[in-house]
């Protein structure tokens, strides 16, 4: 979707404002939103994909007016939501007023440190040969669809030189939907700066995105 | 969009007694509310809630990243292993998992320097730099960084040669990026546990360089 997250190149936020000796959580309520995010993936049964898709998928005056742990807060209440885990009236009680979901796993203490340590790495075997290699030039996809998509708005049209080849990875468009891993290969593009931002950009910097093959065609 | 906002506020709600009624009051109300009803209805270990805070709070955070960066100065053998695939040469030192699957390792040279930024959300190398900090999350580096890169190393304090060319790098996939800063001179002999010493948070982001031996901490 074309939504307020997909922020490259948006002007008028202003300086970045570093802060010296940042704490890793400011405020208790950051910690328990981590928290919770991480250790509901596994009763709720959801993907990383899905996870972005919840926090994305609203207006932008909402996406800019929340902090990111709030935008985390409400895109697991909506995950929860969608899977009957937890209801709104339930949120808005705080106490259970509906019977819990049978039958969801629990991430117990003693399995936190295994979880972490395995991740959830998203190389596949591959089921095709790349289309593309290193020096190809290729244009990102004039593509605009209103589900999950992580091509972002400024490189789409635009014509840059493959620089990396990752492997088959999971597809991020359709594991949002819930419609299978149906993995693809995985490139770096590299874009030069005056091809994506014209008279504007230094013309000594370059910018690549990571660009899932359907994202991509060859460009002449 | 299917807009579940669950941001509406209802009046007859949250009675406050004085008019300290902030958003971020609203909001820990929300968070200790959901937490009481996940573990009520018995989703949520509570001990791998504290498990998972502490995980990040204390054990995972950019030291890690110091040390492969520290390595890679002093061990030429280990340099070429981290470039060539810096995933297992980072499993090596102990660091894997979570939002550090996959990691591509980019130099800084005199002739380039690296930036990373996730435009779209908050990828960041986990395993190796911790959480990320707030405004790595934030509009303004996310807007910026693809567009005026220098610029931005200058809202830091960083003014780059105006002959080095800039790379950023966008996270949009599951590969995540680590800048190896370029050594600081004067460093010559140094042990790993003093250049690690050296390589700040931000100099593996690309936002900033490693530590000169002179200089103070920042």
């Amino acid at each position: 979707m074309n939504g307020a997250h997909d922020m490259g190149g948006v002007d008028g936020f202003g300086p970045v404002i570093p802060e010296p000796n940042e704490p890793v959580f400011h405020g208790d309520w950051e910690r328990r939103v981590l928290a919770m995010t991480l250790a509901m993936a596994r009763p709720g049964g959801w993907n990383i994909d899905m996870s972005r898709f919840a926090r994305e998928d609203r207006s932008p005056a909402d996406y800019l007016s929340k902090t990111y742990y709030q935008i985390w807060l409400v895109g697991l209440e909506r995950l929860m939501q969608e899977r009957g885990l937890v209801m709104p009236d339930e949120v808005e009680a705080g106490r259970m007023l509906h019977p819990p979901k049978p039958g969801v796993s629990v991430l117990a203490s003693g399995d936190v440190a295994g979880m972490l340590r395995r991740g959830a790495p998203t190389e596949r075997e591959a089921t095709s040969k790349p289309l593309f290699a290193v020096g190809d030039r290729v244009r990102a996809r004039n593509i605009h669809p209103q589900g999950h998509i992580r091509l972002p708005r400024y490189v789409r049209g635009h014509v840059g030189v493959v620089e990396l080849l990752h492997g088959a990875h999971v597809f991020a468009d359709s594991n949002a939907r819930g419609t299978g891993e149906n993995p693809q290969q995985l490139y770096t593009v590299r874009f030069t700066g005056p091809e994506l931002w014209g008279e504007r950009a230094d013309p000594r910097t370059a910018i690549s995105v990571d660009a899932w093959e359907s994202y991509l065609e060859r460009a002449s | 969009m299917s807009g579940h906002d669950h941001d509406h506020h209802h009046d007859d709600h949250h009675h406050h007694h004085d008019d300290d009624h902030s958003e971020l009051s609203e909001t820990e109300l929300r968070v200790r509310a959901l937490e009481t009803v996940l573990t009520e209805k018995g989703y949520v270990d509570p001990a791998a809630l504290d498990a998972l805070i502490e995980t990040y709070e204390t054990k995972v955070g950019p030291r890690n990243g110091a040390r492969v960066i520290a390595k890679a100065w002093a061990d030429p053998a280990y340099r070429t292993r981290l470039l060539a695939d810096a995933t297992p040469a980072i499993a090596e030192l102990g660091y894997a998992g979570r939002q550090g699957e996959h990691i591509v390792a980019v130099e800084n040279t005199a002739q380039q320097h690296n930036m990373v930024v996730c435009t779209l959300c908050s990828c960041y190398p986990w395993s190796v730099l911790g959480l990320p900090p707030v405004w790595y999350k934030a509009a303004p580096y996310r807007s910026r960084a693809v567009i005026d890169p220098r610029g931005v190393l200058r809202d830091f304090g960083f003014e780059l040669p105006a002959d080095t060319n800039i790379r950023v790098w966008d996270s949009t996939a599951e590969i995540r990026y680590l800048v190896v800063p370029q050594r600081p001179a004067g460093t010559e002999g140094w042990s790993e546990d003093q250049l690690a010493d050296l390589v700040t948070r931000d100099s593996m982001i690309g936002t900033g360089f490693a530590r000169s031996p002179a200089e103070p901490r920042r």
